[in-house]
């Protein structure tokens, strides 16, 4: 018989699985559960944007497309980036269209880490960063951010974890869960830092365009002499409610840019051409809708926050993302025992805060990408459940 | 802000004034206040329930009712409009462009009882000239709320 611990990978093997996968193969089972769990926009992608897609594949664009991407999709990448975030790429060279971020973050790491390299990742954060790191070869150092900091990384935590193995500095603002963004100054006192290192910086964007409260998204890459040192990752999942058409994109120096895109061509060879030609026109003629989806996530983003802050369950204001991270420290549970309780008996499904690192110990995760309706709902069953733990 | 509480009151007229000013970010005093000022000015016309009547075994039909109508020199279509709009089984009407001159939406139990209604109150008008009715067969979308089930489909990714 085959002895499959001969042949797998040690590293693949290595990687812990997800701890909340079990959690929700639990809710899957269970009926009229209320779910605050779903990481992705209820909204369908905008019509203009569908009829895009349709309208290629009537056309006939179903073959590969250049390995960066159609170029008029990176021509419109640059102008866009540079439009709302005043950073400029090259279309010919600076940018690649990826499969979703995720792929982009892969391939950027791959590209950039060597056996032993140091990654710095502030948790709690997006799942990907620290396996993906590890797959690599190289070795995730964790910062975990503060509440009290609103979770974002200071320059002081940056700077202790900082040895002369680290190459790489993930930077995920606007923050899967924590909802923190980095503001120009913040971002400032990180660059100070890393002037004069040769750490590179991938900094995910891809909840750019969802910030609120008038402050918008600052790129790392618009502050001085961060351009040079700093791969930006954003995409169409998030801001366009484009999660299935798998498409994002990666811009950096042309130096880093032609080693990923060896990555890219080798292991993908293209992004999704039709989904390619839908994004065009997103990145066209779509602020209007997109801003329409900006303030219904703000008018809920407000409910929840103010719904668990009137539930006794402290909760920052999140400025970026879709998510609220409410504390549930004052139930003296642990985040797994609150999500599994609150699952069994009154079938509401939120996440762990430990399932984005152990840093999110005492939070929980809601996300409200769900209508008005089914938030009051969730609160109030949650509500109930406060009510039954006293 | 003033927009966007009536585009809340609109999709839902239920939210309780403590929710609408979660919502827009103010009290829940500012909120009260400016609903009272909208009823008073009559932009806010009143408050009803959007009801799928085919889910009930009660018989229900409606029609949309196109009229053709010689305005009068005094009044235009005001007079005959407010004349239409008295009768109970119209639900609603609209001036408007076009091959016809009112739109009405029209209710009864029963196709007979649109049919009479047109044949008899509307058709009998003196300044009405034609009539045109296209019964309604189901109804997909009302008030900006649709009436089918429109699921969330999303999966449960892990994350």
């Amino acid at each position: 018989m085959i002895d499959y611990s001969k042949v797998l990978n040690p590293a693949v093997t290595a990687i812990k699985p997800s701890g909340i996968r079990k959690f929700f193969d639990i809710a899957a089972t269970m009926d009229d559960v209320i779910s605050l769990s779903v990481g992705e926009p209820d909204f369908q992608t905008p019509w203009a944007i569908r009829k895009a897609g349709i309208d290629s594949l009537q056309r006939g664009k179903t073959k590969y497309s250049s390995n960066s991407g159609v170029l008029e999709l990176r021509r419109e990448i640059s102008n866009y980036l540079s439009r709302k975030y005043n950073i400029k790429y090259e279309p010919e060279n600076e940018i690649l269209v990826t499969v979703g971020g995720s792929e982009a973050i892969d391939a950027c790491m791959r590209a950039v880490i060597s056996a032993g390299d140091e990654v710095i990742i502030p948790q709690p954060s997006y799942v990907c960063y620290e396996p993906m790191a590890e797959l690599a070869g190289g070795v995730p150092v964790i910062i975990e951010t503060k509440a009290e900091d609103d979770f974002k990384i200071t320059p002081e935590q940056l700077r202790n974890a900082i040895t002369e193995k680290t190459k790489l500095l993930i930077l995920p603002y606007p923050c899967n869960p924590t909802g923190a963004i980095m503001e120009r100054e913040d971002l400032e006192k990180i660059a100070e830092v890393l002037k004069d290192t040769n750490i590179l910086v991938l900094s995910d964007e891809i909840y750019s365009e969802l910030t609120f409260g008038g402050k918008p998204h600052v790129s790392m890459a618009s502050i001085d002499g961060m351009w040079e040192r700093t791969v930006t990752v954003n995409g169409f999942s998030k801001a366009f409610s484009m999660t299935g058409w798998r498409l994002g994109f990666a811009c950096g120096p042309s130096e880093v840019m032609s080693q990923i895109l060896k990555i890219h061509q080798y292991a993908i060879m293209c992004a999704p051409t039709n989904s390619q030609y839908a994004a065009i026109e997103a990145l066209t003629s779509c602020d209007e809708a997109v801003a329409e989806m900006v303030e219904e996530y703000n008018r809920r983003r407000r409910l929840i926050v103010s719904g668990f802050n009137k539930l006794g369950l402290t909760c920052r204001e999140p400025k970026g993302a879709f998510y609220a991270f409410p504390s549930i420290k004052s139930t003296g549970m642990t985040s797994e025992e609150f999500c599994e309780k609150l699952l069994y008996s009154k079938n509401v499904a939120i996440v762990p805060g430990t399932a984005f690192g152990d840093s999110g110990e005492g939070f929980v995760r809601a996300s409200y990408c769900y209508s008005v309706e089914h938030i009051k709902e969730a609160l109030k069953r949650i509500g109930e459940f406060l009510e039954e733990i006293k | 802000m003033k927009n966007e509480l009536l585009k809340l009151l609109y999709r839902n007229a239920t939210y309780t004034h403590e929710e609408l000013a979660d919502m827009l970010g103010k009290t829940a005093a500012e909120i009260e206040a400016q609903i009272k000022q909208y009823e008073k000015d009559g932009v806010i016309c009143g408050y009803k329930a959007i009801i799928d009547w085919e889910k009930l075994d009660e018989a229900y039909v409606s029609a949309i009712v196109n009229l053709n109508v010689v305005p009068k020199a005094s009044s235009g279509f005001d007079d005959v409009a407010r004349q239409i709009s008295a009768f109970r089984e119209v639900e609603s009407l609209y001036l408007t462009s076009g091959d016809c001159d009112l739109s009405l939406v029209v209710k009864g139990k029963t196709l007979q009882d649109v049919a009479r209604f047109v044949a008899r109150e509307l058709a009998t008008i003196d300044s009405v000239t034609s009539t045109t009715t296209r019964f309604v067969m189901r109804r997909y979308k009302e008030m900006d709320s649709v009436l089918y089930n429109d699921n969330d489909d999303r999966e449960q990714l892990f994350i």
